[in-house]
Formats: structure tokens, C-alpha cells, sequence
């Protein structure tokens, strides 16, 4: 039977789907944040797959086609930002610099508290660029010697604690324009922040899928001055 | 027919993103230069929006989908941060709500700044 599920093409892919699909079912019935269909569908899979003993690299393997789908969305994130590209035009300004100030707060932010903890170098570097989008921060802490496996886990978790906490944040801290909060959502939370953004509305989330790529992009010039540091 | 197009227009240029990913020596992935070409043939008119919105919606719509598999990876690395969870944890958390903050406050403030301005 163990066999079976671990040689399984489609029941890594199974398995993911119920575990969303209850995400989304328990979610409309309980109207709070804390049920994420994300973090529902997480929990749903590693305790199936601990219950019947699945290892995880068995289950990464019967995903990959989920996994496949990632690149060809991320390039369909251009459509949100294409419909809204005047709004970009017109606030060219105040997008840019609103990026810049978070991408150089989230490397500050990360290199106080890597110092305060006593982080090694290679932690450090590994930490740094955990706010920009999987794919960019893996390349980036390969390059600088980090640890792939770990960025990637803190680069999701920094995805799902903003996704999870991006609509009170904003309006604990007043940020009401949709600009505002989708380039607040993707420069803090990458594509996992910006699925959210692309629900609140259409600005957000056009907004938001900008913050990834400039965010990424600045990110990748300005943490070379960054990795010295400590 | 029409989806089967759609789909063969966002594969063609994500293997192009891949393409250029392989042979400039630079730590952008496939995606982004995905992106920035689809932004680009979408801007120039090459590819009217009409021609990939509905695949591309669909992809937008199943995004959360397709972070299942890497997030479940957090059992995987289970013993190298056994130590170090709470402080990861700390800087996870504080920094995702500072750069949320920054980014949010400094972007509102100079778009109202500009409005005020040019009435």
C-alpha cells in the first residue's frame, strides 16, 4: 500500500487539491484569517503524508506538474499589471520610491536582528532576501553561498504571514490607497501576499504583482552592499 | 481551439524567459523575463489581451495551488533549524510587517503629497 502512495503519480496532486479545496470550504463557512485555504490545504498534506509514513521528496515528486504550472503564472502575473498600467504611469513617482524604501527596510530590518540574535554569516546572507519572490531569492542565496532549503521555507513563511496578516496591518496602520496597499502586499510578501491582493481588488493586485518583480529586481542590485555587513 | 493557442502563447514565452535565463549570466529566473516580455508584447500590441486572458486567469486564479508543494518542504528541513525557530521565527514576522508598513506609509504619503500639489 506504502508503495503504492509513494509511486503514485496523481496522489501528491490528490492529496494537494482536497487539502485546498477544504481550505476554501472551511474558509466560507468560518469567515476568519487564520483559515487560509493555503495554510489549511499545509497542514491537510503533512499530516498525510506523516500519517502513512510518505516521504517528502516522494510527494515533490508527484507535484511536479503542480509545481510545472509556477513559471507560467508568475508570467501571467503581467496581465493584472498590464490593465493597470496607467495608474503606474501616473504614479511613477511614488511607486518607485515606496518600493525602494521597503526593499532597503527589509535588508536593514533583516541585518539588525541577524546581528541582534548573533547569526552567522551564511544564516544571515540566507535570511536576506527572504521577502522577494522564491524563485529570485533561491538564484540570489545560491550565488552568495546561503542555504537554499531554508530561504525557500522563510521566503513562504514571510508569504504567509503576509498574506494571512496584510489586510489588518493595513488598516491598523491606515494605509487606505489601493496603490499603497498593493505595493505594500508584494514588496513585503511576494506572489503569496499578492494572491491575497489580487482578491481585495484590481488595482491591489496589480499593484502588488509590480512590487514582486521591481522589489526582486532591486533586491538583486542592493544586497551585494548588504552581505558584508555581518 | 482557443485555449489550446492561449496556452501555447504563455508556454512559448515562459520558455523563452527560460531560454534567457540559461544564457545571460544574471540571478533573475525564467519568470521574470517572462513577465517582463509578456508586459512588453502586451504593451507593444503583439498579443492582444484578448488572445491569453482567459488561460492567464485561470493561472492567476490557481496560483495559491502551486505553493503547496515547496510550503510542505518545511518537514524536510525540520532538524538543520530545530535551534534557531524562534529567532527565524521573530525576524520573519517583524520584518514582514515592517516592509508592509514602510512601503505602504512612504507610497500613500507622496501620492497624497502630489495630489495636494497640483490642486
Amino acid at each position: 500500500m506504502k508503495d503504492i502512495l509513494c509511486n503514485s503519480s496523481y496522489f501528491g496532486v490528490v492529496i494537494s487539491l482536497i487539502g485546498y479545496s477544504l481550505g476554501v470550504l472551511i474558509k466560507k463557512k468560518l469567515k476568519h484569517v487564520i483559515f487560509n485555504p493555503l495554510v489549511v490545504s499545509i497542514f491537510f498534506v503533512i499530516t498525510i503524508l506523516l500519517v502513512f509514513g510518505i516521504d517528502y521528496n516522494d510527494y515533490s515528486k508527484s507535484t511536479q506538474y503542480i509545481s510545472f504550472f509556477l513559471t507560467p503564472a508568475t508570467v501571467c502575473l503581467a496581465i493584472p499589471l498590464y490593465i493597470q498600467i496607467k495608474l503606474l504611469k501616473k504614479n511613477f513617482k511614488a511607486i518607485i520610491l515606496g518600493i525602494l524604501t521597503g526593499v532597503l527596510s527589509s535588508l536593514v530590518s533583516v541585518f539588525v536582528l541577524s546581528y541582534f540574535f548573533g547569526f552567522t554569516h551564511q544564516l544571515y546572507i540566507t535570511m536576506l532576501p527572504k521577502s522577494i519572490t522564491t524563485a529570485i531569492a533561491m538564484d540570489l542565496v545560491g550565488e552568495l553561498g546561503g542555504i537554499k532549503n531554508i530561504t525557500v521555507v522563510v521566503v513562504i513563511l514571510t508569504g504567509i504571514v503576509g498574506n494571512i496578516m496584510c489586510e489588518s496591518i493595513c488598516r491598523l496602520f491606515k494605509i487606505t490607497n489601493p496603490i499603497a496597499v498593493g505595493l505594500a502586499i508584494g514588496t513585503s510578501s511576494h506572489a503569496m501576499g499578492t494572491a491575497k491582493a489580487l482578491e481585495i481588488g484590481r488595482v491591489e493586485g496589480a499593484m502588488s504583482s509590480l512590487a514582486i518583480v521591481v522589489s526582486g529586481l532591486l533586491t538583486v542590485v542592493l544586497i551585494n552592499i548588504f552581505t558584508g555587513f555581518l | 481551439m482557443k485555449q489550446i493557442s492561449q496556452i501555447a502563447i504563455i508556454l512559448l514565452i515562459s520558455f523563452i524567459g527560460e531560454v534567457l535565463n540559461k544564457l545571460l549570466d544574471l540571478p533573475i529566473p525564467a519568470s521574470i523575463y517572462g513577465l517582463i516580455i509578456m508586459l512588453i508584447c502586451l504593451e507593444t500590441k503583439i498579443i492582444k489581451i484578448e488572445k491569453i486572458e482567459k488561460v492567464a486567469n485561470l493561472l492567476l486564479e490557481l496560483m495559491p495551488i502551486m505553493f503547496i508543494p515547496a510550503s510542505v518542504g518545511i518537514i524536510a528541513v525540520g532538524n538543520e533549524v530545530k535551534n534557531i525557530v524562534l529567532p527565524i521565527s521573530i525576524i520573519i514576522f517583524l520584518t514582514t510587517i515592517i516592509v508592509m508598513v514602510t512601503t505602504g506609509k512612504v507610497t500613500q504619503f507622496i501620492i497624497l503629497k502630489d495630489r495636494c500639489k497640483k490642486e
